[in-house]
């Protein structure tokens, strides 16, 4: 029989949508099935169709299904095998019609290039696919030649701020030192990001190579990956990847045959935001409390234990082993000229497509969202785009057009940041989103500067009273004033940034606020305390079911008559419309 | 139990006399009882020279920590920004209320959970989420927490 080879998409938001089930499905029917290769990967970005399986062998050709479910994988399979695979569940395909192949018409792969394609624990995999040549090369290169393609290739730094990678890394090389480190950042917190998560499962020897690559150009001999403890699966397949490294002579003492050395060590967050931010991130490793230090000076000058040290993202360190195969003039070909590249963004929230992309800067945030994210996920229209998490903002619908690349996303007062986009619709109250960011960085504060700790409490209580409807005409401008100080006297990005989601939201859905101040409504009927709820008479048959629900006994009527809420006593919970099978409650 | 370090010695052993050892000596110090008690944090202090308010206080800054026996089984509810617009806070509540946690608690009365919010779990396309032990439930609805958290209260019988 003809060898066919069966992939399933085991990163993390896989398993948790089923994925292990599938697997486990497939390898106990290949124990009595000939010709079957079966194999693991991790995540092609599109999570919203996860347990993905690809097949690869039959005359129908490569092909990937979507939604699999552990029952019906065997006869698709079989199906398949006979070359009579109906076009149902099929998302991605070579030869035959793919339901989302459209998705992936608009994304540049290079961070991504190898996600759900290879076995992120298999090394053979990765070299099989170029990997590590891109090290062989450096190696045969001046450090500060390498320095030099990375400048040139005006690769900016994915993690949020985009400072010039190049520059950086010159500042580390030139800084003296017997001792440098070089460390990547994997401490992902913004909600609604999961960029380097899957980019670690996905793909970790790619990430490893470009930090062996910078620390042979800075000089240094030692780094740490940092990476959030939440995240289990990407450490796993780190140490895995950096064994295997160290077994074929890539990672360890002497490397290549060369006189390099370079020892690479994981180290897991424990659960602080503000370890993000650098100086904080390097104290963390020293084992202390994550609080930012003053800068200058500067890690690249004294970082780590005093030694100069070189920061960067996951996403940074996965663009370098491409640039030094292509070279700079092959990356800046691909995006605008002050932002070369590519971006990955997590989708999330109201959008059809949600997952990982890989898009080149300067595209549109229209074409993101209703080309490569499959648009709208409900009929409700869409309202705003978050983008850059916590410190970033919220840009409306008039904005869609906006490029992205640092500087036209920076004017419309959000952030890049380090990918995260969330895509909200009609039904999202706009203040609440606000108070939601609001609440996240008042926790994350690490207390250190006033403004900070203090500033961000009382801009969540003021927030908080708005949407519980005590808001006061003089909020807006309390806010506002808040705000600027917060942003002036805190020391570090996380408190700088933390006012963007309250003063992007005031600058573009102000009336939102203003209807919770003074007209004691939220619009987007979300901030329980302004909805209001009521029995509409004709429609109500006097059934008793919404009384018997009611847990403050505020509805009055007789049986077989309409029913009355007594907006005295009402508490705004819902429990009356989500009992009503008649449409009979008005809710506004 | 408390006074019976053997285990905690193993640990401490092996990171002796290395820099920056403090966190991930009191993340595996924490897996012993599930947190760190005074005890526990006063004997890593008297062991390894580092002083006890430099454990105390790294121990405070990191929400992994805890200071508080925990439950057998860990509920973690995503807040994350794509969980919060798909209405978390019902999901949150459909706990609260199965589990019967009094205001301010954390832990159910038979130890047997521990609901705990996390910033984000990364799986934003399943939205709403949570996670328990190391278990992800995704697309919920605050109808479906009762027969989820059955399963775990069956376990415990046998």
């Amino acid at each position: 029989m003809k060898q066919i080879s069966v992939k399933v998409g085991l990163a993390s938001c896989g398993v948790a949508a089923g994925a292990m089930e599938v697997y486990n499905a497939i390898k106990e029917y290949k124990e009595h099935a000939e010709g079957l290769d079966l194999k693991q990967t991790a995540c092609i970005g599109m999570c919203f169709e996860e347990p993905i399986v690809e097949l690869d062998g039959g005359a129908q050709g490569k092909l990937s299904l979507g939604k699999v479910d552990p029952a019906g994988i065997i006869d698709i399979i079989e199906a398949y095998r006979r070359g009579e695979l109906t076009q149902a569940n099929v998302i991605l395909a070579d030869e035959i019609e793919g339901s989302r192949n459209s998705l992936l018409e608009g994304q540049t792969r290079i961070v991504l290039r190898n996600c759900g394609v290879i076995d992120p624990k298999s090394i053979d995999d990765y070299i099989a696919k170029g990997g590590y040549l891109a090290l062989q090369k450096a190696l045969s290169m001046k450090p500060e030649d390498i320095v030099n393609v990375i400048t040139e290739s005006g690769l900016r730094g994915r993690g949020g701020a985009g400072f010039t990678t190049g520059k950086k890394w010159s500042l580390a090389a030139e800084a003296e030192g017997k001792k440098k480190y070089v460390v990547c950042n994997a401490d992902e917190g913004d909600p609604g990001a999961f960029m380097d998560r899957s980019t670690l499962e996905g793909d970790p020897h790619n990430v490893i190579e470009g930090m062996i690559i910078g620390a042979y150009a800075m000089g240094a001999d030692e780094g740490y990956i940092y990476c959030r403890a939440e995240y289990p699966m990407a450490i796993n397949h780190l140490k895995l990847a950096i064994a295997r490294a160290e077994e074929r002579g890539f990672l360890g003492h002497k490397i290549l045959g060369t006189d390099f050395n370079f020892e690479l060590h994981i180290k897991e967050g424990a659960g602080a935001f503000v370890c993000g931010e650098e100086t904080a991130l390097m104290q963390s490793i020293e084992g202390k409390r994550g609080m930012p230090t003053i800068r200058p000076p500067y890690p690249a000058r004294c970082g780590l234990w005093g030694c100069p040290t070189n920061i960067n993202n996951v996403e940074t360190w996965a663009n370098i082993s491409w640039i030094i195969n292509h070279g700079a003039q092959e990356f800046r070909k691909i995006g605008t000229d002050k932002s070369p590249g590519t971006k990955v963004f997590a989708l999330a929230g109201k959008i059809a497509g949600s997952g990982l992309i890989e898009v080149p800067m300067g595209i549109t945030l229209r074409d993101i969202i209703y080309n490569v994210g499959g648009g709208m996920k409900t009929e409700k229209p869409f309202k705003a785009v978050q983008m850059g998490g916590p410190s970033g903002g919220c840009i409306p619908a008039s904005l869609l057009d906006t490029t992205v690349d640092y500087d036209s996303i920076n004017a419309t007062g959000a952030i890049m940041g380090s990918g995260g986009m969330v895509v909200m619709d009609e039904g999202t109250c706009m203040v609440d989103v606000a108070r939601f960011f609001l609440n996240f960085t008042q926790n994350e504060s690490c207390g250190k500067c006033t403004f900070c700790r203090i500033g961000t409490k009382r801009m969540l209580e003021i927030l908080t009273r708005i949407t519980e409807g005590k808001g006061e005409p003089e909020d807006i401008e309390r806010l506002e004033e808040l705000a600027s100080n917060i942003i002036k006297g805190s020391l570090c990005g996380l408190g700088q940034t933390a006012p963007n989601p309250v003063l992007t939201t005031l600058r573009y859905f102000k009336d939102e606020y203003l209807a919770h101040i003074e007209e004691k409504r939220c619009p987007a009927g979300v901030c329980t305390a302004l909805i209001r709820y009521e029995i509409i008479e004709d429609k109500c048959i006097g059934c008793t079911a919404c009384a018997r629900k009611c847990p403050v006994s505020c509805i009055s009527g007789a049986v077989k008559q309409p029913h009355f809420i007594d907006q005295e006593k009402c508490i705004h919970c819902g429990a009356c419309y989500k009992a009503c099978k008649f449409n009979a409650i008005r809710k506004g | 139990m408390d006074k019976d370090f053997t285990q905690l010695d193993a640990i401490i052993g092996q990171y002796r006399g290395r820099p920056g050892i403090l966190i991930p000596l009191l993340q595996e110090a924490q897996q012993i009882q599930g947190y760190l008690s005074k005890d526990v944090m006063r004997h890593i202090a008297r062991e390894t020279g580092i002083a006890a308010s430099d454990i105390y206080g790294v121990a405070t800054f990191y929400s992994m920590f805890k200071l508080k026996p925990q439950g057998r089984h860990i509920i973690r509810i995503c807040k994350g920004t794509a969980c919060h617009v798909s209405d978390a806070d019902s999901i949150k509540d459909a706990l609260v209320s199965a589990l019967k946690l009094k205001a301010g608690d954390d832990t159910t009365d038979d130890m047997n959970f521990t609901l705990m919010e996390v910033a984000c779990l990364g799986c934003c396309s399943l939205a709403p989420v949570i996670m328990i032990d190391d278990t992800t439930y995704g697309k919920l609805s605050p109808e479906a927490i009762p027969a989820i958290l059955e399963r775990y209260a069956f376990v415990e019988e046998q």
